[in-house]
């Protein structure tokens, strides 16, 4: 390597974004975090006390730890099993693509895609959506999929979720799963380990670091969660989120200083995750 | 014995075959019902065409009305205008700081490259309303430079992140040796760098494209109030909000909203997966 200055022209143009683009907006929302609406006035901890107390915050705080627990584990969860099992069927690739396809949508077309599917008519018109055809042909009633709180409409939005990220979390996990050395589960399985023995005791602590990753992945996605909620409910029903809030402060409401409070909240919940990754980061470039 | 086995894998075939349909099913129903004509939509579901197919009927006419009379049309070029500057602008500012972070030694390398990971995961919301508020004053809201510039500084983080870490994991003496030969950083970047890096560059401009084609909260801040700059995502969600229930409409809307990405991820998509791949597992 050799030493000059010329860095500086090839470093500049990037600076330039990340200084205007996050850095100084990064900076300048934790100030307004602590103005009134309208950016004038000194208000201390008032908005960041709106944030952790009124009713909608709270709401929107229950429904991303929901989201935070099932979206994650049934991601990370159905990745590990389909990746396991799709190692072993000549069909791997195209059921692969077939569950990563959602990936390359947007969100707002894959609510499109599930509100068809979570129509709801009443119970003497015909049904137009899927699942409530197969609930009235098994006999049931009709389900308000994206109404019936507080469960079932936060479950069906968190389907959603999963329906997109189970392909990510396929592909990443299948990819660690390939890197196990075949020979070590052979010679597991002659030693008489089945399957299930193999599983937890080879493969699983082989993926560990992997599992970690895309947990931390998942979590800080899920943490930002916005358009899936925004196009199919826009928080309805007490399906808000914390994204959407921050988002209907700033635009419907103007309050310049609660949103923002919401943002470093939302900011300073992803932290914990984003240090993980960054010392990941670290470690691997310690190796090089 | 052989019977046997195979019989023994007949569960696992089943619940692989299972999730296939169920990924499969939805985008499928919705397909099938964008071509159906808008009273037949209302009168029985999109499965009756398997179930009852001599009463099946198409149509364009729900395509022809969202593309011509509800904007999805215009919404389709202004995708086009946003997503491809941006694109070539993210990886072109990315490429260059990515070089530098790699081959180039400097004070403060090591500190930088940490910042640039650490802005990976900060949420977009932290930077909106400083954003939208100087873009009040130079009037850049409701302009395709103001998304274009926008777009490109959030996503940076994560390009020159994956771009740098290709970057750095080529061999060290290609560059040793051209620049004993009396090679300048930008022959370096331009003849040798460039050439070597066309598959991280065509993953990570795949990666951009759909990330940027597929986007709705920017495009929501910046040019929510203009309809006619809005991209497809927007146009669609304002379309769920203003004809909500007319499934013919929505359905045909949400389809044209995902021809570009499918395209590219069935055409590309050994490079799509390999942009998320590296930006996951380099983690």
């Amino acid at each position: 390597m050799r030493k000059t200055r010329v860095h500086w022209l090839y470093l500049a143009p990037a600076l330039f974004f990340l200084t205007m683009y996050l850095i100084y907006p990064s900076i300048r929302t934790i100030i307004l975090s602590f103005y009134g609406p309208r950016s004038l006035n000194f208000v201390g901890f008032h908005n960041y006390i709106t944030a952790f107390t009124s009713p909608s915050m709270l709401v929107a705080f229950r429904n991303n730890l929901l989201w935070v627990l099932v979206f994650t584990f049934f991601n990370v969860g159905l990745g590990l099993v389909l990746a396991v099992l799709l190692d072993r069927v000549r069909y791997e690739v195209l059921v692969k693509s077939i569950v990563f396809l959602p990936m390359a949508i947007s969100y707002v077309a894959a609510g499109v895609i599930w509100k068809f599917m979570y129509a709801y008519r009443p119970a003497y018109a015909a049904q137009i959506g899927l699942l409530n055809a197969i609930v009235v042909a098994l006999g049931g009633k009709p389900i308000g999929w994206l109404i019936e709180r507080p469960w079932i409409n936060n479950l069906a939005l968190i389907a959603v979720g999963v329906w997109v990220w189970t392909g990510f979390c396929t592909v990443v996990i299948s990819a660690a799963y390939k890197g196990i050395p075949k020979e070590m589960l052979e010679a597991a399985r002659i030693d008489g380990a089945n399957e299930w023995q193999v599983f937890w005791r080879i493969t699983i602590p082989y993926l560990k670091s992997t599992l970690a990753m895309v947990t931390t992945t998942m979590i800080v996605f899920v943490l930002k969660v916005f358009d899936i909620v925004y196009i199919m409910t826009n928080g309805a029903y007490d399906t808000e989120v914390i994204a959407n809030r921050m988002y209907k402060e700033m635009f419907l409401y103007q309050n310049y200083g609660l949103a923002s409070a919401i943002a470093v909240v939302l900011f300073v919940l992803i932290v914990p995750f984003s240090l993980i990754n960054i010392r990941r980061f670290r470690a691997q470039e310690a190796v090089r | 014995m052989r019977w046997r086995e195979r019989l023994s894998r007949l569960p696992l075939h089943l619940f692989l075959l299972t999730v296939a349909l169920v990924w499969l099913i939805p985008t499928l129903g919705l397909f099938v019902s964008s071509f159906r004509p808008k009273q037949d939509l209302y009168s029985s579901g999109w499965w009756t065409l398997i179930t009852h197919p001599s009463q099946a009927r198409f149509t364009l006419e729900n395509y022809r009305r969202v593309l011509l009379r509800e904007g999805m049309g215009r919404a389709f070029l202004n995708s086009f205008i946003i997503t491809v500057p941006t694109t070539i602008l993210t990886l072109g500012v990315a490429a260059l700081a990515a070089y530098a972070l790699a081959w180039m030694e400097f004070r403060g390398r090591q500190l930088l490259l940490v910042l640039v990971v650490g802005l990976i995961v900060v949420p977009l919301q932290l930077s909106l309303i400083p954003i939208l508020r100087i873009y009040q004053t130079l009037g850049l809201n409701g302009t395709f430079l103001g998304v274009w510039l926008a777009h490109t500084g959030f996503g940076l983080p994560f390009m020159i992140y994956l771009l740098r870490n290709f970057f750095a994991a080529l061999p060290s003496e290609l560059f040793e040796s051209a620049f004993i030969d009396g090679a300048s950083h930008f022959t370096a970047f331009t003849r040798l760098l460039l050439p070597l890096s066309v598959p991280v560059l065509a993953s990570a401009a795949v990666f951009q494209f759909l990330w940027v084609w597929n986007d709705l909260l920017v495009a929501l801040v910046f040019l929510g109030g203009y309809e006619q700059v809005a991209p497809l995502p927007l146009k669609l969600a304002l379309l769920v909000g203003s004809r909500g229930q007319d499934w013919h409409l929505l359905t045909a809307a949400a389809f044209v909203s995902m021809i570009v990405p499918m395209g590219v991820f069935l055409s590309l998509q050994r490079y799509f997966v390999r942009g998320i791949l590296a930006g996951a597992l380099k983690g």
